[in-house]
């Protein structure tokens, strides 16, 4: 009833290949994108911005990255802290490298920085599959923070291991790291990134790169005897994901924390990524929203609840209550929907076309 | 079943009511923000630390009506050692009470680093007592950030210097340094490869992964092979359990094991029983419960069912005198503050500006009770580290005992340090450094 495709009409091959066919659909995201560059920026305060969306986009978009490794192509990787560490460290030493470089290029290039790493350990995924890939891509990890704690040159011999972001602009005087920059300028700077990344995975997944990735996810023999090349197309998927895990470490140490150590991207920052996709749906674009938002803004939410409606508990008993709750809400999910959060939001629409005269 | 629903509903509001204090934020009251782990890994110190800073501030409250008549509104926020969710605690808490947070205490190197440069903009102190990055010492590159009473460097300039006096002479000798591998182990390096440099002898190092459950290969290496003259650890958490136990596994004498503040807590210690008699470790606060501090919080606190520790013998452990000690520091400071801008609550840039003109001395000390539970600290505008005094103690099996008196760090070679690092902090962020007449 309020939402259907009975009536839409495609007149075209570019209306018919659009990414939301549906005026519905298209409405909804029009809102969405509105309250996001609009809506928030008006009624958030600084602590919306820089404590609940800031954490909540980067690893919306890290979790993007696995999502086109693990949910689309099938490669099971626990090497997305190390990914994001690449990207956070490549960005700190081109910012301090090249002082006069524009923070957008900065980002871009320690993005690609961090394919060339993903492709390299991408390698073994030729020979080694499922469970085992996964022990593979954690050497990855523990590789790469070893690596960046080990040797000075990465942090510039600071003496602790910490690197700090230097102010950047994006143009004139707009700053979007340093101690100048605010919230709002972080949060739209963030945004915006995340929001011309997500277009291109969801275009990615649907051209013949991503059908390749999903057939090789489906069955590896089959994909290669219909001829799509093992090697190239697996290659492929550890470079976009890498790509898109490496902007997202560095979004994470020059806008969110403004300073990190490479312990901030440990195993079990890769966990929390999995987690995300395992909990917002694999092998979906949406699922990497809905799963950082749940593995991020829910125990905020918990940990806020009872300050909300008035109670004032013991700290200790707040957090262990918020611990109860979330790994009940876990559980909960994984039993009603094993498919993730993406795939409730899917069976919501498709009930919803046939309401209110269901079969 | 109507009845029955009600009935349990009822009971299930009597439970949670009977948990619940009503929340009386006034406009004139101080708000004090704490970032707190009472969950998580580390909640073993988290826990005594947060009891002793929540005691003293309720003390001045019980016994005084707070600070010149304007009470103490303290609020905790637990974060469990993640830095994320630490920088969400701040978030939350920076603009609440009359006037904000007056001043952050985060106890955590990643929360630190991740709210350097967010109290720069808020325009709030960041007291990091014996952690964080110790050139912050210089006020001029770091306006908002204070780190008495010790920092890392001083802390290991200290153990050097005791060391020196048990051994005579450094030259030729071997020191190991077995450390937390992250930002907090690594920041004593650079300090004691420059005094290996000045004194002759030999550093090894010898990094442990986090947690540090396995360091069996480490203390081989140490135990059999080498057979360093002195041992010192940056250790946290179970690391410094677990090192205790390896170092008396491979027959290594643990009185010539020191370790930094943070690996001396009682926790560190009892796990591994019999094993940990001797271990000695720097302390900036004083031992034992027997302070006049701690019969005024026994006497109006604990007597009246009003302590936050769950028994009244958690007193003087280790963590809540350094929680009474950051309490001390921020309520003088609050105190400095008021002195100049009235008795009412204050913002976070006038407790900065009382920040840099500290003077705890041994009179104020004594008046406050806490005589010998702290070194006196004097800090300024440009020095925000203060002398940074510390003491040497041994674990006797039952306590730790002071065996050196207050060690002053060769503050001229720290100065020299600090400046050197700060510049380039400076320069790499930015930064053009404040003047200081």
């Amino acid at each position: 009833m309020f939402y259907r495709e009975a009536g839409v009409f495609k007149t075209s091959y570019a209306a018919d290949q659009a990414l939301l066919t549906i005026p519905q659909d298209r409405r909804f995201m029009a809102v969405i994108l509105a309250i996001a560059f609009i809506g928030i920026p008006i009624t958030a305060n600084d602590y919306w911005l820089s404590a609940i969306m800031m954490p909540f986009l980067v690893l919306s978009l890290a979790a993007l990255g696995l999502n086109i490794l693990t949910g689309y192509a099938g490669q099971l990787s626990l090497g997305t802290g190390g990914f994001m560490a690449t990207g956070a460290f490549a960005a700190y030493k081109l910012a301090t490298a090249f002082p006069d470089l524009n923070i957008i290029p900065v980002i871009l290039i320690a993005g690609l920085i961090t394919t060339a790493v993903g492709i390299l350990f991408g390698i073994p995924s030729l020979r080694i599959k499922g469970f085992y890939l996964a022990v593979a891509t954690l050497a990855a990890q523990f590789f790469l923070i070893w690596m960046f704690n080990k040797f000075g040159w990465f942090t510039n011999y600071s003496a602790s291991g910490v690197i700090d972001a230097p102010p950047r602009a994006v143009f004139a005087d707009i700053y979007v790291t340093g101690t100048e920059a605010t919230p709002l300028a972080k949060y739209l700077f963030t945004l915006t990134v995340v929001v011309v990344l997500t277009l291109l995975a969801k275009n990615l997944v649907r051209s013949h790169i991503g059908r390749a990735w999903m057939a090789i996810r489906d069955m590896d023999v089959a994909a290669e005897i219909i001829g799509i090349p093992m090697l190239a197309t697996k290659l492929k998927a550890f470079a976009v994901s890498a790509f898109y895990c490496g902007v997202a470490g560095a979004l994470w140490a020059f806008l969110y924390t403004g300073a990190v150590e490479p312990l901030a991207f440990d195993v079990n920052r890769s966990f929390q990524v999995l987690f995300m996709i395992i909990i917002g749906g694999l092998g979906s674009i949406l699922g990497a929203f809905l799963g950082a938002a749940f593995i991020v803004l829910l125990p905020i939410l918990l940990n806020n609840a009872p300050g909300l409606i008035g109670l004032t508990l013991p700290t200790d008993l707040v957090s262990h209550i918020e611990f109860m709750v979330f790994g009940a809400l876990i559980i909960f999910f994984l039993i009603v929907e094993p498919h993730g959060l993406a795939r409730l939001w899917a069976i919501t629409k498709e009930k919803l076309r046939r309401w209110p005269f269901p079969y | 079943m109507m009845t029955r629903c009600t009935t349990h509903l009822l009971a299930a509001t009597l439970a949670v009511s009977s948990l619940v204090t009503v929340p009386t934020a006034v406009a004139d009251e101080q708000f004090i923000g704490n970032l707190v782990y009472r969950s998580g890994a580390y909640a073993t110190s988290g826990i005594p630390y947060a009891d002793g800073f929540s005691d003293y501030i309720q003390l001045l409250n019980e016994r005084d009506g707070g600070i010149n008549g304007v009470r103490l509104d303290l609020e905790e926020c637990d974060f469990g050692y993640n830095t994320d969710k630490g920088v969400e605690c701040y978030e939350r808490m920076k603009n609440k009470g009359a006037t904000g947070l007056p001043a952050v205490m985060p106890l955590s190197t990643g929360v630190t680093y991740a709210l350097l440069d967010r109290v720069v903009k808020d325009r709030i102190p960041l007291i990091t007592s014996g952690y964080g990055r110790a050139d912050a010492a210089d006020g001029t590159v770091f306006p908002w950030v204070f780190v008495p009473p010790a920092t890392y460097w001083s802390g290991a300039d200290v153990a050097i210097q005791y060391i020196h006096r048990q051994l005579n002479d450094l030259n030729g000798k071997n020191i190991a340094l077995v450390y937390h591998d992250s930002a907090y182990g690594k920041e004593p390096i650079k300090t004691l490869e420059h005094l290996a440099t000045r004194h002759g002898f030999t550093l090894h190092r010898f990094p442990v992964p986090h947690p540090g459950l396995e360091q069996k290969a480490t203390w081989l290496k140490i135990g059999r092979q080498l057979r360093p003259d002195y041992t010192l650890m940056w250790g946290w958490g179970v690391m410094s359990a677990t090192a205790i136990k390896e170092a008396a596994a491979v027959g290594y004498p643990r009185d010539r094991f020191i370790g930094i503040w943070w690996s001396g807590n009682e926790p560190d210690v009892i796990p591994a029983g019999a094993a940990s008699i001797g271990y000695k470790s720097l302390q900036f606060s004083g031992m034992g419960n027997d302070f006049a501090l701690h019969h005024q919080i026994r006497e109006h606190l604990y007597a009246n069912g009003k302590g936050a520790a769950d028994a009244v013998d958690k007193i003087g452990q280790i963590p809540y005198n350094r929680g009474v000690q950051t309490a001390i520091l921020l309520t003088e400071a609050l105190r400095g503050a008021m002195a100049r801008h009235g008795h009412r609550p204050v913002t976070g840039a006038q407790v900065r500006d009382a920040l840099d003109n500290l003077n705890i001395d041994t009179d104020r000390l004594a008046a406050l009770g806490a005589e010998g539970l702290f070194d006196p600290v004097k800090l300024s505008c440009a020095d925000h580290a203060g002398k940074s005094r510390v003491q040497i103690v041994q674990w006797d099996g039952s306590a730790f005992k002071p065996v050196s008196d207050w060690i002053e760090p060769n503050n001229e070679l720290m100065w020299t340090l600090y400046r050197e690092s700060a510049a380039r902090y400076a320069k790499e962020k930015g930064i053009t450094p404040r003047r200081c007449e």
